[in-house]
């Protein structure tokens, strides 16, 4: 098994706040890898620090046995890294195909406009925007910025994924097919990283889950095993033993 | 068919430049050539301005210094080294190609309205430096002597070869700036202007990106220099360097459509007509440069697109060819 990503004491301050403390783990090619926690543990973050946006201090951040901790978001896509954005971030002025486009064309297969059209004809097909490609990126409802956001990331044919939220604000339905979305390109061989509060949708795709909260990684284990696992149940629902308590003195 | 598909965004600049050139000969009258010749000038320096403001995002308010600095490298060399028009031409579009790429790599990094600071800057200190610069003539500037025009045939005939050339470096221009706006880099420049850092996560190497952009925003502005400072028979730090004239550029480029290939040739030919029309009336004449900057004013409230923006905005089936 070859390790994508690794990991090795990543540790991020933004002033007195400790964003992320020695965060560790190794990210086995192929595999879909969870990253859960409350609002403001630190996800993104952590996302931030992989790919270059916010260097971490400390700590190293190696991919594809290279050492990226201070390389620059540009050298993290072109060596075959891509990440979706929690708040979308279109570029308003261009086609939908266009920003598609621009993922095929820089992200590490370097393509020239022709291939980058076909691909982003491709992969807008992919996620379900087909009808839209010559509209203008700024037109489109959250929803479908979301998927735009993905199909950018998946033009670049990265080998790692980094999905950050891509579920919030979506309905039931939409997020059926997008779970479907996910699995889909895990079988193409793309290694993910998701961001995610729906629980129901984590827990179904993901291979192996991390916990963070205030920056530290409280659990790590199997879908099955972090569901029991106390401290998460804390972090998230607060203490399960205080909820008993009440109950019974009722 | 897919031919004429994909060159379809040039044919209206081309036949625009093609109509300004043909213009004196069709009327016959020697003043046109003069006017076609401000216009040319404006098309040239308006497009090139184009591929930093218009595709890339980055307002500067001093892309005249590009238009200086090369004029006078080359006339310093046309003067004191003999060199010919062409090779004098050549070196002043290069030397500020290679001003833009240094000062690309120091004040690229300045994002909004620092940069556009800055460019003011740079526009003040080179004409500081300029008029303190005794290789340049200082304050009083370099003249050209009248026997430099010999070579050309006269100064009648340089006068029509300058006119020619103008024309050429504007249809070079509308070539450049169609060439960046259809190309895999000019996908990356707008990607640019429209947000920097997802252009950056989806591997566009922005800092180079915008250095070069520079470097082709200022190539044919050091070129235009050289020419008309020819023309013109001399050169002085305050024709050189005259911070007016940029805004002037940056309301030709605004108003007729920033991002467009068409754009700034219809932003300078609208323009244009205006001062003429401006500068020769008893009301305007010494208000001029107040109706541009209401003009400017006027445009970013509520045309920000400019003119071609706003048809294309109106009416997107003629998208492609407004391109």
């Amino acid at each position: 098994m070859t390790i994508l990503l690794s990991l090795q004491g990543v540790s991020k301050r933004f002033g007195g706040l400790q964003a992320l403390s020695n965060v560790t783990f190794d990210l086995p090619e192929g595999q879909i890898l969870g990253l859960i926690g409350p609002n403001g543990a630190g996800k993104t973050t952590l996302f931030n620090a992989i790919n270059g946006v916010y260097p971490p201090e400390e700590g190293r951040v190696i991919f594809r046995d290279k050492d990226v901790t201070r390389s620059k978001p540009y050298d993290h896509a072109r060596m075959g890294m891509a990440r979706t954005h929690q708040i979308v971030q279109p570029l308003n002025e261009l086609t939908v195909r266009e920003n598609v486009m621009v993922g095929a064309c820089f992200g590490h297969e370097n393509q020239h406009l022709g291939n980058a059209a076909r691909i982003a004809d491709e992969v807008l097909e992919f996620v379900g925007l087909a009808s839209r490609v010559d509209q203008l990126a700024g037109s489109l409802n959250v929803a479908q910025k979301k998927r735009l956001e993905m199909a950018r990331a998946l033009a670049a044919h990265p080998y790692l994924l980094l999905l950050d939220e891509v579920l919030a604000g979506l309905n039931s339905s939409e997020i059926d097919g997008m779970i479907q979305t996910v699995l889909k390109i895990r079988e193409q061989g793309v290694t993910i990283i998701m961001i995610e509060h729906v629980m129901k949708a984590v827990m179904n795709v993901s291979d192996r889950i991390i916990v963070l909260d205030y920056g530290q990684q409280i659990a790590e284990g199997s879908p099955e095993e972090i569901a029991k696992d106390e401290k998460v149940i804390e972090a998230y629902l607060g203490d399960p033993k205080l909820a008993e308590q009440l109950l019974e003195e009722e | 068919m897919k031919l004429w598909h994909k060159y379809i965004g040039l044919i209206l600049p081309v036949l625009a430049v093609a109509a300004l050139v043909a213009w004196p000969f069709v009327t016959g009258k020697p003043a046109n050539r003069e006017s076609a010749f401000t216009i040319l000038k404006a098309v040239a320096l308006a497009s090139s301005l184009n591929i930093l403001l218009g595709y890339t995002g980055y307002v500067s308010f001093g892309h005249i210094v590009f238009y200086g600095f090369g004029g006078y490298i080359g006339i310093y060399l046309l003067t004191a080294q003999e060199w010919s028009l062409w090779n004098a031409m050549l070196a002043g579009g290069l030397t500020s190609g290679i001003l833009a790429f240094l000062l690309g790599k120091a004040i690229l990094r300045l994002r909004g309205a620092y940069f556009a600071l800055a460019t003011i800057g740079v526009n003040e200190a080179m004409k500081a430096f300029i008029n303190n610069f005794d290789l340049f003539g200082g304050p009083t500037g370099i003249t050209l002597n009248f026997s430099v025009y010999k070579a050309y045939g006269g100064a009648a005939q340089a006068l029509q070869t300058s006119f020619y050339i103008g024309a050429g470096l504007a249809l070079l221009a509308v070539l450049l700036s169609h060439i960046v706006r259809t190309s895999k880099f000019g996908l990356g420049l707008l990607a640019i202007r429209e947000n920097e850092d997802a252009a950056e996560v989806m591997g566009v190497v922005a800092p180079n990106a915008k250095t070069w952009a520079y470097v082709l925003s200022a190539i044919i502005p050091g070129m235009i220099g050289v020419l008309f400072f020819f023309k013109n028979g001399n050169v002085e730090p305050h024709d050189a360097f005259p911070l007016h004239a940029s805004i002037e550029l940056l309301v030709m480029v605004m108003l007729g459509g920033q991002g467009t290939v068409l754009g700034p040739i219809l932003g300078a030919f609208a323009y244009q007509g205006m001062r003429g029309y401006l500068v020769t009336s008893a009301f305007f004449k010494n208000i001029q440069l107040s109706v541009s900057g209401a003009l400017l004013l006027a445009i970013v409230l509520f045309i920000p697109a400019g003119a071609i923006g706003w048809l294309r905005h109106r009416v997107p089936m003629i998208r492609r060819a407004l391109a």
